[in-house]
């Protein structure tokens, strides 16, 4: 019972974080059905900033709190900043291209950005500075850290504010009308542009923030680890329904206990043949069965010929 | 003279070997209801379509209020004060009426992306500003007690209404109706007739394209007749009615 507890927990860890990064390509995908798959890149150098900044700040003596604010900072305005310049350079001269002319393109981008990560920050594995205290607490015979909490804590307020932001305010507002039919919305007076910029930046925004929760959590870090962690993003938002908001959320947290559960028990039910090292096949085994059977994820619309 | 609102400088537009706008001319005065009227296919649409800056005019261009009205995109069409409703209703069917309304007020409203993210004091007056404006708005087409409900969910008529409230939130100067009456029964165009009759003695220009000539002859101040892309005479409603080349364009003879 208590390794079931304890794989609950670690899952809505790690789901919180698939969640986040989730959302980036649920909202650009959701407004412009473009799949921006150098957004796991965003997330990597979300982390490798904060570990120049936060790293070099305690080096030099500064107090851990003020470098880890600091570091989470310098690792948003970083990622806004690349979310608008990725729209600008890579995608908006290509808005009335064939579809599969920016998804190669999105492709492309994840690429030099991998590329361009390793000449700055070179080809090895870095540590994550200790940014949070550690501390453990223990319910009901399952363990939690003090990261793993606030891990948690922190991603839910983010997604609530999300949330907020996109069926409460003018610009969410400008977004939905915008997903639904851009060529109408600018007829009443929204400028797409505007609105697309703002869907890249808000969903780096929240790469960042994933970033350094990935750093923090797993204390190191590496110019590739974007990859495999926006691939399992990407699957969370498919899951969930691409272009959805609630469907990332819930997606990225059901796929993080689906892996989390995988990864205990897949030893007893192979007897031992496969180690919990194979976790990442059932994030894989989830999106091939949704692809089969429900293409349209959890809450997923359908939706016409889309690549 | 009455005073010019939009001006048409032989605006003509081609898709591939077909011509459908040639070098049409023609004006819309301040404060009149405008008509546009033609057979199936004439160009009546397009011609909205160049104005809101949908399409790109491949010759002649047009005058708004004054000084050029050069449209890159349509928001900025929207901008100077043009407005419009589409043949077939194109609501933002996944959100309420309420909503709808309020995304028109957007191009009349100042906070931006930080303003949203920070939620200041200005920018929740803004806000609510907004919802108040677009609920006197359905109020004004009478269908305030459907503000709650999915825009798709809405009857037909109202799926009308709300798209002419929504296309009023941005303040136009001209509002274009593209076939308002399509598809209406005689109680509902005669509702919507009352409609439009309000929207002119608030102050703005109606320019409406209309299938229906009855409507069109008894509401217009002066009518302009597309054949082919080209325009066949513009008048007062008695004039045209009379005229032997529009009753020609219409009866095919």
């Amino acid at each position: 019972m208590d390794i079931f507890l304890q794989q609950i927990i670690n899952g809505l860890v790690q789901g919180s974080i698939y969640a986040l990064v989730a959302l980036g390509y649920t909202m650009v995908y959701g407004i412009m059905g473009l799949i921006n798959f150098a957004h796991g890149e965003v997330v990597m150098i979300g982390t490798l900033v904060t570990i120049t900044v936060a790293g070099t700040m305690i080096k030099a003596g500064m107090p851990v709190v003020l470098a880890g604010f600091a570091g989470l900072s310098a690792s948003v305005l970083v990622c806004m900043a690349l979310g608008w310049g990725l729209e600008r350079i890579a995608y908006r001269p290509l808005r009335n291209a064939p579809r599969l002319t920016p998804l190669i393109t999105a492709i492309g981008m994840s690429i030099v950005l991998q590329n361009l990560a390793m000449m700055i920050w070179g080809r090895n594995y870095m540590t994550f500075p200790p940014l949070l205290p550690k501390m453990d607490f223990e319910v009901a015979g399952a363990n939690f850290t003090a990261v793993q909490l606030i891990i948690v804590l922190v991603s839910s307020l983010t997604m609530g504010g999300l949330l907020l932001l996109v069926y409460r305010t003018k610009l969410g507002m400008a977004m939905r009308a915008t997903s639904q039919n851009p060529a109408v919305a600018s007829l009443m007076g929204v400028n797409i542009n505007r609105v697309i910029a703002a869907a890249f930046v808000i969903g780096s925004a929240l790469g960042a923030l994933a970033g350094v929760m990935v750093g923090t959590y797993y204390e190191i870090a590496h110019y590739q680890m974007g990859f495999m962690l926006g691939l399992k993003a990407f699957t969370a938002a498919v899951l969930g329904g691409i272009g959805n908001l609630a469907g990332a959320m819930l997606g990225g947290v059901l796929l993080g206990i689906i892996e989390a559960l995988g990864a205990g028990y897949i030893g007893d039910l192979t007897g031992g043949f496969l180690g919990s090292h194979y976790q990442d096949i059932f994030a894989f085994i989830v999106l091939i069965i949704v692809l089969m059977f429900k293409p349209s994820g959890l809450f997923g619309e359908k939706t016409g010929d889309r690549a | 003279m009455a005073e010019v609102l939009l001006q048409a400088n032989q605006v003509a537009k081609h898709f591939g070997g077909v011509k459908a706008l040639r070098d049409v001319s023609l004006s819309i005065n301040k404060g009149e209801v405008y008509g546009l009227i033609g057979p199936n296919g004439a160009g009546k649409t397009t011609f909205f379509n160049c104005m809101t800056g949908l399409y790109v005019p491949d010759g002649g261009g047009f005058t708004f209020d004054g000084a050029p009205l050069i449209a890159d995109a349509p928001h900025q069409a929207a901008e100077r004060g043009i407005a419009r409703t589409f043949q077939n209703i194109r609501l933002f069917g996944n959100m309420t009426a309420l909503e709808n309304v309020m995304v028109g007020r957007h191009v009349r409203t100042r906070a931006g992306v930080l303003g949203a993210m920070f939620q200041n004091a200005a920018t929740r007056a803004e806000e609510a500003a907004i919802r108040q404006r677009a609920t006197d708005l359905l109020h004004y087409v009478r269908i305030e007690d459907r503000a709650d409900d999915l825009a798709k969910n809405l009857s037909y008529g109202d799926q009308r209404r709300l798209e002419i409230a929504r296309a009023l939130a941005t303040e136009p100067k001209l509002l274009c109706l593209d076939e308002p009456a399509a598809g209406m029964n005689a109680t509902e165009t005669e509702e919507l007739r009352d409609l439009i009759e309000g929207i002119r003695a608030d102050g703005t220009t109606i320019l409406l394209i209309e299938h229906d000539v009855k409507l069109v002859m008894g509401l217009c101040d002066r009518v302009a007749v597309l054949d082919y892309g080209a325009l066949v005479i513009e008048d007062v409603p008695a004039v045209v009615q009379k005229d032997q080349r529009v009753i020609e364009a219409y009866l095919g003879a």
